[in-house]
């Protein structure tokens, strides 16, 4: 396998794009990520994106991304793996790179969740969390399957703790230009919001907005050749039951345990050695179970953890740096690209006043509907 | 257009019918072709029990399109009689007989109508049980 | 009068909805007094029921009470003046809901209140002929009162569902004998763009609800050679409390006979369920050997009325499920605005 570097990223803000359709959005991210990385052309383009044709009556992004991002006679074509689209774009690129096949890939993700009424991306979620016929058909929808787990977790290890991390994420999106909420929240706030789905409040969940974000992936022999920071980046995934209650205990993830430990063989790093992570806290008890079952907490703990400030910008192993998908966003096929370019940003130098202390690495984890899938990215500083 | 989908699932929604595989016991809803579970290919045709305990449960106030005129409602996890977990909106309960424990039986009910001019989509719901005198 | 020994109720089965509204709160709304009411209370739809589903938890109830193999249902008939569709029948549903399905025969039928009484009287011709060989009747609204009108204190919602087959060992009560009395009486009556029915108020009582019970009643009682010492519990259609006690006065039915079969003031008028609700509850306590006379009535107009002999097989099949009494017990009180709630939902055309 030839290895995977991550050459150059470009995203937008996380907003109400009222102005610009999908794919202008998601162009402007390709194009800064192509003269991030300083280069013309690719030899393929990857899109991620879940909800196009419910929301924007449109299909066919892959095509539609070449035409608009100046690249026509490129080949192209969308991966969808629900709300973790923009992992699978990124998988799909970075097998590309990995097989030898292409140089240079262009991996672009984006989502327009304000061209729904905010009931209609419920109804987005209903499609994809579960099946059509079975949790979609009740309208057992994303926020109700998080609440049961929630449930679940509180009745065996309690729930203290689980609404800060929507205080972290806050905290560290203060001030930051790309994220939707950069402003703090007291888990005071947290708790009288009114509830979505109980025990699962409003400011647990991450809010609706329009973002695309970008990477451009090259192989080992072109980023010799350009001047970027040479940062490999290694993914892996794993699938599980769709629905949590018929895994053996739905308080493990297996998908996130899996790809957490594969792609920690792929990289030669221990958990010890991951400097940061990027969670999947679309949901907060979401956030706490990426990091129990990607080892990162003991089972029951990641709340007692998130309160003894273990995962702040100052903690034993900081957690959504800019915010993660509760504060700095969560456009559903742009975000595990979001994540990927944060860890970028921060191992390259780039991260401004959220700049940990030169860290090595950085770990994203992206899932669908209620970890049905998960696409762990790490990236690696190295010099080549 | 939802009615060939939904014709295709009322054995599942109108009475828990489905297959569970000889070997390994995993029921599945749908017609399998492989089982999930332990990937053998021999199924048996099955209903499943109409009762069984409430393991957790949800009130969902902020409801997805389809379902706004039913808000608030109910989601649950029940355990029913031979161990399948089943996810089912619940009905016909007052607020202080939702607790985790109470046993709950399957009714046929409304779980969706589309519009004035579409089709009515049937399914099970679970309520708690009547207390038999 | 028909003679139709040899054809009984295999399986019974009352339902009706949870929540209920009291007469009291309906008045409140529109200034009305305290007493004079119709009835106490009646039973209100929840919002995601509807004529259907009733109509199968009863079918439930009475297939638990029957024990056959629900494959053996040939017929199924559901008798509602609320159906959920106007084009589409009801019974398919409530056969594919119980297991029944693929049936012979599956069509609604309407005759305002005495339309599932009716769907017994031509599931018990199928039989007889051998067309079926076990046939489901069922009768079931959610009526739905104008509001303001005399009638919101009552129009209410249940269903009541028997399973009829020949008469054998395992049978609950046999049919004895049927009288039918119909003529053109319009006391009654919707028109199809219309949310709510039209009454011609208190032309609805002698003309039509006495006249046609009585004459359907009288001609049973004549022509059959009954007398009324061989009736132990005598079921009136019943749209409130006074209409039913009045005709048994006029028919000197004893009150003691009347009131095991007499919900209305509990439950309200279930229109198509009506009578038969009121005969599920007389099953519910009758022992083998006793008769029952069952008097149904449909506006527009037409009465129904058969003689049933309880047989053995009550006391076997009788406890295998809810009897009705649980269901009017279980009960959530609403106020009017959740009233309005509800009502709105079913009646969305």
């Amino acid at each position: 396998m030839v290895g995977v570097y991550v050459a150059g990223v470009g995203f937008t803000k996380i907003a109400e794009h009222w102005d610009k359709d999908l794919e202008q959005l998601m162009a402007e991210a390709a194009v800064k990520a192509l003269e991030d990385a300083g280069v013309s052309t690719v030899n393929a383009i990857y899109v991620g994106c879940a909800l196009s044709e419910y929301l924007q009556y449109q299909a066919n992004l892959g095509a539609l991304m070449a035409e608009c991002a100046g690249l026509v006679g490129v080949p192209a074509f969308r991966a969808e793996a629900a709300e973790a689209s923009g992992a699978a774009a990124l998988y799909s690129g970075f097998c590309d790179i990995a097989s030898g096949r292409s140089e240079a890939v262009l991996v672009v993700g984006g989502e327009k969740l304000s061209d729904g009424l905010s009931e209609e991306v419920s109804s987005g979620t209903l499609m994809m969390s579960g099946r059509s016929w079975y949790e979609g058909f009740m309208g057992a929808d994303f926020y109700a399957m998080s609440a049961l787990l929630y449930r679940l977790y509180s009745k065996r290890y309690g729930d203290e703790g689980i609404p800060f991390f929507p205080v972290i994420s806050h905290e560290h999106a203060e001030g930051v230009a790309h994220a939707q909420y950069p402003f703090k929240i007291t888990l005071d706030r947290v708790l009288e919001s009114p509830f979505i789905a109980e025990p699962l409040r409003m400011l647990e969940v991450s809010g609706i907005g329009d973002g695309a974000a970008a990477l451009v992936l090259v192989s080992e022999e072109l980023a010799r050749r350009l001047k970027s920071p040479k940062i490999k980046i290694f993914i892996s995934s794993a699938t599980d039951y769709m629905n949590p209650f018929d895994r053996e205990d739905p308080l493990r993830l297996q998908s996130v345990m899996l790809s957490v430990s594969k792609v920690l063989e792929q990289a030669g790093i221990s958990r010890g050695e991951v400097s940061m992570v990027e969670l999947h806290d679309s949901a907060s008890i979401l956030g706490a179970l990426c990091l129990e079952s990607g080892g990162f907490s003991p089972p029951g703990t990641a709340g007692k953890l998130a309160m003894k400030g273990e995962f702040g910008l100052n903690g034993r192993l900081p957690c959504n740096t800019f915010g993660g998908l509760k504060a700095r966003g969560h456009p559903f096929g742009a975000t595990a690209i979001y994540q990927v370019a944060e860890i970028y940003l921060q191992l390259a130098g780039r991260a401004g006043k959220n700049q940990l202390d030169k860290p090595r690495t950085g770990l994203a984890i992206s899932l669908s509907g209620v970890g049905a899938a998960a696409f762990t990215s790490l990236l690696k500083m190295e010099e080549v | 257009m939802r009615v060939p989908g939904y014709w295709r699932n009322m054995p599942f929604l109108y009475r828990l019918a489905g297959w569970k595989c000889i070997h390994c016991g995993a029921f599945h809803h749908y017609k399998p072709v492989i089982c999930r579970r332990c990937r053998s290919k021999e199924f048996a045709q099955v209903e499943l029990p109409g009762s069984g305990r409430l393991i957790a449960y949800t009130v969902i106030r902020s409801p997805p399109k389809e379902f706004e005129r039913y808000a608030p409602y109910a989601i649950g996890l029940i355990e029913l009689e031979d161990g399948t977990k089943i996810i089912s909106q619940l009905t016909d309960f007052k607020e202080d007989e939702l607790r985790d424990g109470i046993r709950v039986e399957a009714v046929f009910r409304r779980v969706r109508v589309n519009g004035e001019q579409g089709i009515i989509e049937y399914g099970y719901k679970f309520r708690p049980v009547l207390r038999r005198s | 009068m028909v003679k139709l020994g040899g054809v009984a109720i295999q399986g019974y089965g009352g339902y009706i909805p949870r929540y209920r509204i009291r007469a009291e709160e309906i008045g409140r709304m529109w200034g009305q007094d305290k007493s004079g009411f119709p009835v106490a209370e009646k039973a209100v739809a929840g919002i995601d029921e509807d004529t259907a589903t009733m109509a199968v938890e009863a079918a439930r109830i009475a297939l638990r009470r029957a024990g056959i193999d629900p494959r053996r249902i040939g017929a199924v008939y559901v008798g509602s003046e609320s159906k959920p569709y106007a084009v589409k029948p009801t019974g398919t549903i409530v056969a594919e809901a119980i297991g029944a399905s693929p049936t012979k025969l599956a069509a609604d039928l309407e005759f305002a209140c005495k339309a599932g009484s009716e769907a017994m009287a031509i599931i018990a011709g199928l039989i007889r002929s051998g067309q079926v060989e076990y046939g489901l009747a069922i009768g079931a609204d959610t009526a739905q009162g104008r509001p303001g009108d005399a009638l919101e204190y009552t129009a209410a919602s249940g269903a009541a569902a028997f399973i009829l087959g020949k008469t054998d060992h395992r049978a609950i009560a046999e049919i004895e004998a049927w009288s039918g009395y119909a003529t053109d009486t319009p006391d009654f009556w919707r028109r199809p763009d219309d949310k709510y029915p039209m009454h011609a108020a208190r032309f609805t009582g002698e003309p039509a609800y006495f006249k046609h019970i009585i004459g359907a009643v009288q001609s049973l009682l004549e022509n059959d050679g009954y007398m009324l010492n061989d009736i132990d519990y005598v079921v009136f259609h019943q749209p409130n409390v006074k209409f039913p006690l009045a005709v048994a006065r006029y028919l000197k039915v004893g009150q003691e006979k009347v009131s095991p079969g007499l919900i209305a003031n509990f439950v309200g008028n279930t229109y198509s369920a009506c009578s038969l609700l009121g005969l599920v509850n007389v099953l519910d306590q009758a022992q083998p050997g006793q008769r029952i006379l069952v008097a149904s009535y449909g506006s527009g107009a037409g009465s129904d009325a058969f003689v049933l002999r309880v047989l053995e097989g009550i006391l076997e099949k009788r406890d295998l499920a809810p009897k009705l009494a649980e269901f009017v017990e279980n009960k959530i009180y609403i106020d009017y605005s959740t009233y309005l709630k509800l009502r709105d939902e079913i009646l969305v055309r």
